[in-house]
């Protein structure tokens, strides 16, 4: 079977999803959610094709999809397809909580961005140019920066702003680390692509290449989160609608997460680097501490979720500079599950908000009495961004902390875990706050029940199927594929 | 190996030259229309640059590159700064800034400083390529001046110029080391600068009709109580 196609559909179809929104305001959302849903399909199979066959390639070179690159597309793709579905009676329900007189959402300038925001997501994995890929990151702010500001506020204005000036400086930055490696990888006459890279890494200038992942730290780590650039992640992520923040938190800091994971094996090949891994365990130590410590005094429960975001940010970083890549595949399962569980927790905390008119977490209480799917949704979803049992999470943390303890890195390991178990606390702390305490009848008076819009409940409902499924049962193939993706971040140096 | 003669790589100092005094110009600069100004003269800089080592190093590409800076550069990006700022571009005259123009100076010296110390391990690896030795260091120099821009002004146009100052610091530096971007890239990165600079003007027309004005210093709402 011919699927050199199989790429560049994948990126046709929110090509089609967008101009057809852009076209009929009345179908957006039904057009946006009929090209989310092929596109999930066609992920899948693409998935499957690498699984089966090895790296999909094709148009000349220009895409190229090996086995972490899939593992990345799915949850890419499922976010893409749920949080659509949300957002049709999500933004309804936003609108008549503000405003009961006003028109329908701006459908028409949601969902043409949100098509346009996943198919620069979705070419992150696909193509195989460096240039390209980082053109595609940056893109992702872009088209993101008014989903951030859908709700035009003062407010949502200044969280889209600080998005956009901190990532897009950061992206100024990787820029110039890109065309650094692009120089490295041609002056070893390979093409400016992963293999390429990993082919020219032994034999490129070693201050070239250190000076190049610095910049792609600095300038990435921006676009990821990592402390200290992450301040504008809580901002967009207290202002955006959550099915944006279900995307944003979900797969879209991972795109630049990813780059950082790539080129690890490429700077521990290269004689000349020594202990690149340090450089890993510091950033991802630093951010884990940093957002543990923040989701301590945290207020409000989206920026709660986007902290926790930082966190597991810094937790794959950390796991892949303490081998967990390689020994048990920690950092990749846990890349692929927090998309999937991160998403879940935005739908709950935007129901949720939606229901009690605020996102002020001393001002919520007893949600599982004003919503009992609403309230567990939230109790779930944190417990497995939290990381227990028996949820996806926990057995990445638990493979990254065990691959640690074995491999004698007590001090790093012992930091993660304390850092871990602080987050738990302060994650279940605050939700279990908001869904069992006390209804204050006060508030009760003010905001009067709101019913839950059906899409956006039928959207958890399908989140929640992963997050729990993941957690007991992985399907061989993608077992296979999570073997696979760890074996390209394998070092033989 | 490429032999390059003396005048080419003094021309070619020369325009680094006037691309970091125009840098600098944006910095420093209190009036909007006048960093803007600027901001022109560093990109009609990183295009002499261009059409420099496209002579000196006979690269078609470069050619190309200098033709796309020309064009969004100091045509289009203008253009929608112009439009995104409205009459507040010509209106109002002091940008603020959180430090004054002496101690900004200074920390662009440091900058510099860390930029060329950055780069100096890296530039006898590449004593095979020519200019890479002007290009290199004046690029990073000018990401990190940009970057400390950005977190400088307190003004949305002033702080897109910061990015921009980034992007031409970016280009500036790799167009010594690469001559030959693949002709999809080449016309995404084409593509992709207008459409930034369309978007972020968006972005400050939208802060301009709901807060009445572009400063974005003023914008301080969100952060943990």
């Amino acid at each position: 079977m011919n699927t050199e196609w199989l790429p560049a559909l994948i990126l046709l179809v929110p090509l089609c999803g967008a101009l057809l929104a852009l076209a009929n305001r009345r179908s957006a959302p039904y057009f946006s959610v009929l090209a989310a849903f092929i596109t999930l399909l066609l992920a899948i199979s693409a998935a499957w094709q690498v699984e089966a066959h090895g790296p999909l390639s094709g148009s000349d070179g220009l895409f190229y999809l090996d086995a972490l690159g899939a593992l990345y597309l799915l949850p890419v793709s499922f976010v893409y397809f749920t949080a659509s579905l949300y957002a049709i009676g999500y933004l309804w329900a936003r609108q008549q909580e503000q405003d009961k007189d006003a028109a329908e959402p701006r459908y028409r300038q949601y969902f043409p961005l949100m098509n346009v925001f996943a198919l620069v997501i979705l070419a992150v994995p696909l193509v195989a140019n460096l240039a390209l890929m980082w053109i595609a990151i940056e893109l992702t702010t872009v088209f993101s920066a008014f989903l951030v500001a859908y709700e035009d506020r003062a407010e949502a204005l200044e969280a889209a702003w600080k998005y956009v000036a901190l990532t897009s400086m950061g992206a100024m930055i990787a820029l110039l680390g890109v065309l650094m490696l692009y120089y490295g990888t041609h002056a070893a006459g390979q093409a400016p692509t992963w293999d390429g890279l990993m082919t020219a890494a032994p034999h490129m200038s070693a201050p070239l290449l250190l000076l190049a992942f610095v910049l792609w730290l600095i300038g990435f780590g921006a676009k990821t989160g990592l402390v200290p650039m992450h301040t504008w992640l809580p901002d967009a992520h207290s202002q955006a609608p959550a099915s944006v923040c279900a995307v944003l938190s979900g797969v879209e800091t991972s795109a630049a997460l990813y780059m950082l994971l790539r080129i690890y094996p490429a700077l521990v090949v290269n004689p000349g680097i020594h202990d690149p891994a340090a450089w890993y365990i510091t950033a991802g130590l630093i951010t884990v501490g940093s957002a543990a410590f923040m989701l301590i005094q945290v207020h409000d429960f989206k920026r709660m979720f986007a902290y926790s975001t930082i966190e597991h940010m810094g937790i794959i970083l950390t796991a892949c500079g303490i081998g967990a890549a390689v020994h048990e595949q920690g950092t990749i399962y846990q890349l692929f599950a927090h998309g999937f569980t991160k998403s879940f927790c935005f739908f709950a905390a935007g129901l949720a908000g939606i229901i009690f008119g605020t996102q002020e977490i001393v001002k919520v209480r007893g949600l599982i009495s004003r919503s009992p799917a609403v309230g567990w949704a939230l109790i779930l979803g944190t417990l497995a961004i939290a990381g227990a049992p028996p949820f996806a999470l926990f057995l990445s943390e638990f493979e990254i902390l065990d691959t640690g303890y074995s491999s004698g890195q007590y001090l790093s390991t012992g930091l993660l875990t304390a850092f871990i178990v602080i987050a738990f606390i302060a994650l279940t702390y605050q939700a279990t706050r908001i869904a069992f305490g006390t209804p204050d009848p006060a508030q009760e008076h003010t905001s009067p029940a709101m019913k839950i819009p059906r899409s956006s409940l039928a959207a958890m409902v399908i989140a929640f199927v992963p997050v729990l499924i993941f957690g007991f049962y992985l399907p061989p193939p993608l077992v296979h594929l999570v073997h696979e993706a760890a074996q390209l971040l394998e070092v033989q140096g | 190996m490429i032999t390059v003669s003396p005048i080419m790589l003094s021309i070619a100092g020369s325009v680094a030259a006037l691309f970091v005094v125009f840098g600098l110009g944006v910095m420093v600069s209190r009036q909007m229309l006048a960093s803007l100004r600027f901001f022109m003269g560093q990109s009609v800089a990183l295009t002499l640059s261009a059409l420099v080592l496209a002579d000196a190093l006979h690269t078609v590409n470069l050619l190309w590159v200098a033709l796309i800076t020309f064009v969004t550069k100091v045509i289009a990006v203008p253009l929608v700064l112009r439009w995104a700022a409205g009459e507040e571009i010509y209106g109002r005259r002091e940008v603020d800034q959180a430090l004054e123009i002496p101690a900004s100076v200074l920390v662009a010296a440091v900058f510099a400083l860390v930029g060329w110390f950055a780069v100096a391990p890296v530039l006898p690896t590449l004593h095979d390529v020519p200019f890479a030795a002007i290009n290199l260091p004046t690029g990073l120099i000018m990401v990190l001046w940009g970057a400390f821009t950005v977190a400088l002004r307190r003004e949305s146009v002033a702080q897109m110029m910061g990015l921009l100052i980034m992007e031409n610091g970016a280009f500036f530096g790799s167009i010594a080391i690469v001559h030959n971007l693949t002709v999809i890239a080449e016309i995404a990165a084409a593509v992709d600068v207008p459409i930034v600079a369309l978007v972020i003007g968006l972005l400050i027309r939208s802060i301009r009709r709901v807060t009445g004005s572009t400063r974005v210093g003023t914008l301080d709402k969100l952060h943990e109580h």
